[in-house]
């Protein structure tokens, strides 16, 4: 599988009044060509400003620590603002979170979406209209060439969504970013921009980070996922391993907090606790502290990644293999078993990692 | 269930908004429904679809347009004098959405929770009053000596429990939840419900829970009613409206629901709703009560077929 983008060791922090806030403190993954891949985390987990360094949109008081990122052999966090303003909008492209404030309210919609045409392309005003309203009918906009001189709120939530859309597609990026693409919307509406961007993704061939924190989306959209947390990732694998055999405590509180559909007389099971603060990360693993299975060693210790499979790997001391067997929540335990049944042959057939051990 | 009381009952409500002008919405349109001591009720709809207005208008920030909201038994536009609608105020309380949006930023936490307090002259004494304050917070899981600090010094979730805290402080019966989860984190989402579960037990409370997320409000609700533009499609108990769902809409809004597992996620079928099926026509639709406890919205002609339908699930 070809890798489209490398991040390796990537550092941020936020210079502040209060001191340095290290909202990413080393994350490296792969985006493989024609994959989605799910970043999870919660609010300040550090999985937006991910996405921001690879655009090159770092707000001013960030400053780039360690790291770098590789895109067609070049590093982007090297790049000069001229070098990115050629990629972004062009090979890199971004479907904004909030389709409410995201178009500019006083200029049309064929103006808005052909507009990375007329840069990037050089396209003369007439091909731009043609391709504008090609994309427009792909993302399902009916009667595209009529409603191109229409106004941002002159459509709905949907619509804009889908206008958004169009906008990041006209290029034919070979790597979408979509952050929270739907989370503004209501559930029928995100079903439909869902199964739009899944269709389109294999249509154009382009590989697509996903951010949400919605961990049902990920389940319907994902090929593979990394879960952050405290500016880490600390469990990736494919979404089957995710979700059915996940390794570090972490996920096992996030899957566990969320009500199925057969929950019903016990209560939820809660991480609890807060996420710690950036400004001064704790020492070892920062989810020990709400971490119910949490060993000495993580406090004083960070943890290594331990792979799994050879698609599999989580930062966790319960994978070492001195460390104490535990037992995971039930719902957790009902998952793995699911997977042992279903999964886990088809896998090491796959995997010469876990066949060779 | 008939033993019960209806601690709440909507009759009929309308409530349009710009009437008579050409921009007249009709918010929500005709909504009759109960709600029994000591249960939570989930109203569940789309955007726009009402919801939010729906538990506006109980709390009667909003003057009805036709209708009635009877509390205990008696109706909330009658409350003539100063001392009943106090009263009224006291008994029902609101959480609301936005935790970030909701607090005074330039208020201490103390004051936010104490407002209620001083309003209704529940204190004896200042020391009652930063007593009362203290166990709030111990209630919703805050440290007691957070009481001097401002609003920004907290997360979200840290926030809703203010807010929470604000709406228990006049000791209500019934409290209106709007979205209280929706703008926090899966983790703190879970936390919170956990917490206004727990409230329940212990002080006895009737929730109106108005959310979008399905699966929460499965998991809180006793009871659930789904509403769309203004109009309640289906209610029925939180389980049944899950297996055995009647309605169309009802159908197509839990078919939309994405689901934490991949194998289901590759099987789910989103269902398509079409509104110009079961609306707009000239027929008279209105709630009829199919199996006991299960209403939906039909004409005389739909309801034949939503009553073998609910035959059909009885069976299986």
């Amino acid at each position: 599988m070809t890798n489209i983008l490398e991040v390796n060791d990537l550092a941020v922090s936020f210079t502040t009044f209060a001191g340095d806030v290290q909202a990413v403190r080393g994350v490296s993954f792969d985006l493989h060509k024609g994959e989605i891949l799910a970043i999870v985390g919660e609010t300040g987990s550090g999985k937006s400003v991910t996405t921001k360094a690879i655009m090159g949109l770092l707000a001013n008081n960030a400053k780039i620590k360690s790291g770098t990122i590789k895109f067609a052999g070049q590093d982007l966090l090297k790049a000069t603002p001229k070098e990115m303003a050629q990629i972004n909008g062009n090979d890199i492209a971004e479907i904004i979170q909030d389709p409410m404030t995201s178009l500019d309210p006083t200029m049309t919609i064929g103006k808005q979406v052909s507009e990375p045409l007329r840069i990037h392309k050089e396209m003369s005003r007439k091909q731009a209209m043609v391709r504008t309203k090609e994309v427009l009918e792909l993302v399902g906009i009916q009667n595209a060439s009529a409603r191109m001189k229409d106004y941002p709120h002159q459509f709905s939530g949907g619509q804009r969504q889908r206008i958004v859309i169009a906008m990041a597609l006209v290029n034919n990026p070979k790597i979408l970013i979509a952050d929270e693409p739907t989370t503004a919307l209501d559930v029928t509406i995100q079903a439909q921009i869902l199964k739009l961007m899944k269709e389109l993704q294999k249509r154009i061939d382009t590989s697509i980070i996903f951010i949400t924190h919605d961990l049902g989306v990920v389940a319907g959209m994902a090929d593979r996922v990394a879960v952050m947390y405290a500016g880490k990732i600390v469990e990736i694998g494919l979404v089957d391993e995710i979700f059915y055999d996940p390794k570090h405590p972490y996920t096992w509180g996030l899957i566990n907090s969320m009500p199925t559909l057969d929950t019903k007389s016990h209560r939820l099971a809660a991480i609890a606790g807060t996420p710690p603060d950036l400004l001064d990360p704790p020492k070892g693993d920062a989810f020990a502290p709400r971490n119910p299975y949490a060993l000495k060693i993580d406090c004083q210790q960070e943890p290594p990644f331990f792979a799994v499979t050879a698609t599999h790997a989580a930062a966790t001391w319960l994978l070492h293999p001195n460390a104490p067997q535990v037992t995971p929540p039930p719902e957790i335990l009902r998952r793995q078993q699911f997977y042992q049944k279903h999964f886990a042959t088809k896998v090491q057939q796959l995997d010469p990692f876990s066949a060779a051990k | 269930m008939a033993e019960r009381e209806q601690i709440l009952q909507v009759k009929n409500l309308k409530q349009y908004f710009n009437v008579g002008k050409p921009d007249e919405v009709k918010a929500v349109d005709d909504i009759s429904f109960a709600i029994y001591q000591g249960e939570t009720f989930g109203l569940v709809g789309e955007s726009g679809s009402g919801k939010t207005t729906v538990g506006r208008s109980i709390i009667h920030l909003y003057e009805p347009t036709a209708g009635k909201i009877l509390f205990h038994g008696q109706d909330i536009s009658q409350l003539k004098s100063a001392a009943t609608r106090l009263q009224f105020r006291q008994q029902m309380q609101m959480i609301f959405q936005d935790p970030y949006a909701s607090l005074n930023p330039r208020m201490k936490v103390k004051d936010i929770i104490a407002e209620g307090i001083d309003v209704h002259h529940l204190a004896t004494s200042n020391q009652d009053r930063d007593d009362r304050v203290a166990h709030l917070l111990e209630v919703v899981g805050l440290n007691p000596d957070h009481a001097t600090r401002y609003p920004y010094e907290f997360s979200g979730g840290q926030r809703q429990r203010i807010g929470i805290a604000r709406a228990l402080a006049v000791e209500p019966e019934f409290i209106i939840a709007d979205e209280p989860i929706s703008a926090l984190d899966v983790s703190i989402q879970a936390q919170v419900v956990n917490l206004l579960q727990d409230l329940q037990a212990q002080h006895e409370l009737t929730y109106l829970f108005i959310a979008h997320d399905l699966s929460m409000v499965k998991y809180i609700s006793d009871r659930i009613g789904v509403i769309h533009y203004g109009r309640l499609m289906e209610i029925a108990p939180a389980d049944e409206i899950y297996a055995n769902p009647l309605h169309p809409y009802t159908k197509s809004l839990l078919s939309a629901v994405p689901v934490p597992d991949p194998e289901y996620e590759r099987k789910r079928q989103a269902i398509a709703y079409d509104a110009t099926l079961y609306e707009g026509d000239d027929k008279k639709r209105q709630l009829v009560e199919v199996v006991p406890g299960h209403f939906i919205r039909a004409s005389a002609d739909e309801l034949p077929t939503y009553q073998q339908q609910a035959m059909h699930y009885q069976v299986v």
